[in-house]
């Protein structure tokens, strides 16, 4: 017990959680928690926009898988926060934003940058906060941190009036606190997860679908036992990418509207479908009605309101994916199993070889396929990839291997394009010993190109690999295939020249128009010692296949 | 099929509580036909009675995601037929003549209302009562003209000894 300021208070509880960073924006509402932050040893990265600051927060909690932390004032600096917050809800990621808020007394009356970030944020966060007394800081901050971090994590706000970060009380810091109405269940249900492994037993088509939840609950170890026991081809999606090596010869890549045929076709085929921490998002199913219509469903997830919502669950069972996985293994190894005709994975294996994609094209300009081979060759499976939202997206998804959790971090959910780079630097200052790679569209790029100041500032070296073509490219894409190629409002002509851009800024940047340069520009801005940009001009009117036009079944796969 | 359901939630007596409840059913593109909130026997717990009209499927999501709210502390479904369900409604009626005075006071007593504000051009009756009850004597007020209606929504209760309740509080 110690009498403290709120500011203060605020500080020690994050000290407390183990925040070792910030990444945010200061401004009148929040003055005084920055003069704490001063002489504190948290380290404060300054953004040069809010969104950036909850991005690079969303990226830093993905990389690490605790809570990311990110500030901004009141008023227009919480409304930036706002498309970070919703990206992090999305995609259940733990970012604790802490906002400026007018004094008490203010509030209701409109006053200069006042704005009801709690109303705001309501549904875009897990939960949030304004705190109403200084006494109650500590509990405050560490509520919003067990919610942020457990369960189903996702992002929770809390609102700081100024008076209460300036005001004085005696602070207690609780060590630990109780929600009455907050209690995930961890443990699978024992008679579900039995019936979940006599389901198995009786497949012959089974295909393990893995999703999120299974590098957030750290069940990778337990799917690859579960695949190689069954034996199983197991398939990701966008969010669950990396959870299961995709060098594995079980591993049929990602499904979805741009999924790999093999996985989609593995799962319309399947018999049963062993669902792991995935919300069965519209991207991935293609149209429910026709997604994996012979399936039996067995839907393993820590969030109930997830079963059922929009595919029918067979077999649920709500808990931890890594919890309930081991618990369905033993079980799953103290019964009898009987043979199973191996027709089912040599049949999958077919696919693999037949769909392998041709990544390793010579064209000039250049095509995105042997980008992306060659920034495969250029990383480690340590290293990892974020991506921004669109075609440059899309071919990292489909075509780039990744073999590692936690190495493969992009905007599922939302689709928030500018969210690419912020997060790469949230990954980097998380990891400042691996590489760090945004897989980048121009348009993408643009939204937060404004971060480079940060980067270089803060020499946070990593890498923006635009691929430029000078167009919102999938905007185009449906535009071409679905709408007579009516261009409208998609061409971004000649501005700007992104090396220039990244010299004005202080990194490093290299234009890259023939195949044969690529190794050579991934290497110098490695080598830079900077924060650097490579501009690979692409093909202007490549699409991205496969794909799954939409409103139609994952086997109606068109080019 | 859609039909009507009873929903019992109990929730922390929060700032904002109300609105993080009323945001959730819109964002979901739920339709709750009738809500109220009123304490409970735990001081900072309240109840909130809903009724829904949806099939299984929609009562079920409305359940898990009212769950899902950090200041929700419990949910149930209450059947109609093992419950007790009342409203109360305050009903001010047009009583310009001594008929029209003396039957509205006997309508009243018919359906053990009572009369708790008179005027010289106005009676407010307070009946409690299910669904059926209330509509059938508004349908009879109507007659007399019908100033203003004041309901407040349904609230509802298990009958015998099940119950919905906080078992363990800090």
């Amino acid at each position: 017990m110690a009498v403290m300021k709120g500011a203060d208070a605020v500080v020690q509880a994050l000290e407390r959680e183990g925040v070792e960073v910030v990444f945010g924006i200061p401004g009148g509402a929040s003055i005084p928690l920055y003069d704490s932050l001063y002489s504190s040893g948290i380290r404060h990265i300054l953004m040069r926009h809010e969104q950036g600051a909850a991005h690079a927060a969303d990226g830093y909690a993905r990389v690490l898988g605790r809570a990311g932390v990110c500030s901004a004032t009141s008023g227009p600096g919480a409304t930036n926060l706002t498309t970070g917050i919703a990206n992090a809800y999305m995609d259940s990621s733990p970012v604790v934003a802490i906002t400026g808020q007018v004094a008490t007394p203010f509030i209701g009356r409109d006053a200069f940058q006042e704005t009801d970030v709690i109303g705001i944020t309501m549904p875009i966060t897990k939960h949030n906060f304004q705190v109403r007394s200084v006494a109650e800081i500590p509990e405050v901050i560490k509520k919003a941190f067990h919610i942020a971090q457990t369960g189903r994590p996702g992002p929770v706000l809390i609102d700081l009036p100024k008076d209460m970060q300036e005001g004085v009380a005696e602070i207690e810091f609780p060590e630990e606190v109780s929600l009455v109405g907050y209690r995930p269940t961890y443990e699978g249900h024992p008679k579900q997860i039995k019936e979940a492994a006599r389901a198995i037993l009786d497949a012959e088509r089974p295909v393990i679908l893995a999703g999120g939840g299974v590098i957030i609950s750290g069940a990778s170890a337990e799917l690859m036992r579960l695949a190689e026991f069954i034996p199983a081809p197991v398939v990701t999606t966008l969010m669950g990418k990396g959870s299961f090596p995709e060098s594995h010869p079980l591993s049929l890549g990602v499904l979805g509207m741009h999924g790999r045929r093999e996985a989609n076709h593995a799962v319309t085929e399947s018999d049963l479908l062993i669902a792991v921490g995935t919300r069965f998002s519209d991207r991935s199913t293609g149209m429910v009605s026709c997604f994996a219509p012979e399936a039996k469903v067995i839907h393993i997830d820590i969030d109930p309101a997830e079963i059922g919502k929009n595919v029918k669950a067979h077999i649920p069972v709500v808990g931890d994916a890594r919890r309930v996985l081991a618990r369905l293994l033993q079980v799953l190894a103290e019964m009898k199993r009987k043979g199973r005709s191996r027709e089912w994975i040599e049949k999958v294996k077919l696919w693999k070889r037949e769909f392998e994609p041709e990544l390793d094209y010579d064209d000039v300009p250049l095509k995105p396929h042997r980008v992306i081979k060659e920034i495969m060759e250029f990383l480690g499976e340590d290293d990892v990839v974020t991506t921004e939202v669109g075609q440059c997206q899309m071919w990292a998804h489909c075509y780039m291997r990744r073999s590692k959790p936690r190495t493969f971090i992009s905007s599922g959910g939302l689709g928030t394009m500018g969210f690419g780079f912020p997060a790469a630097i949230g990954a980097k200052v998380a990891k400042p010993e691996v590489k760090v790679l945004d897989v980048a569209g121009d348009g993408s790029f643009l939204m937060n190109i404004q971060e480079l100041a940060t980067a270089v500032e803060n020499s946070i070296n990593v890498i923006v690999a635009v691929f430029d073509n000078r167009y919102l490219g999938m905007v185009r894409q449906w535009q071409e295939l679905f709408y007579d190629r009516r261009y409208s409002a998609v061409d971004l002509g000649s501005s700007p020249d992104f090396v220039k851009v990244a010299e004005a800024f202080g990194a490093f940047g290299i234009r890259v128009e023939k195949p044969g340069e690529i190794k050579d520009a991934l290497k110098q801005a490695a080598d830079s010692g900077k924060p650097a940009v490579v501009d690979f001009v692409i093909e202007r009117e490549c699409n991205i296949f496969p794909m799954v036009p939409p409103g139609k079944c994952l086997k109606e796969v068109i080019g | 099929m859609t039909e009507e359901h009873f929903i019992v939630a109990l929730v922390e007596d929060r700032p904002g509580v109300m609105q993080r409840i009323a945001g959730m059913l819109r964002r979901r593109n739920f339709n709750i036909d009738s809500i109220s909130v009123g304490s409970t026997e735990i001081p900072g717990i309240s109840r909130i009675t809903m009724t829904v009209h949806g099939d299984r499927l929609t009562l079920e999501q409305v359940m898990k995601q009212l769950n899902k709210l950090i200041e929700v502390v419990k949910v149930s479904e209450l059947r109609q037929e093992e419950s007790v369900v009342r409203e109360l409604a305050l009903i001010k009626v047009n009583v310009k003549s001594e008929r029209a005075r003396a039957e509205v006071v006997q309508y009243a007593s018919i359906f053990r209302a009572r009369i708790v504000d008179v005027s010289k051009q106005s009676m407010t009756v307070e009946i409690t009562g299910d669904e059926e009850k209330l509509r059938a004597f508004i349908e009879l007020m109507r007659s007399y003209g019908i100033i203003e209606i004041a309901r407040t929504g349904k609230v509802i209760m298990a009958r015998g000894a099940r119950n919905v309740r906080v078992r363990e509080m800090k």
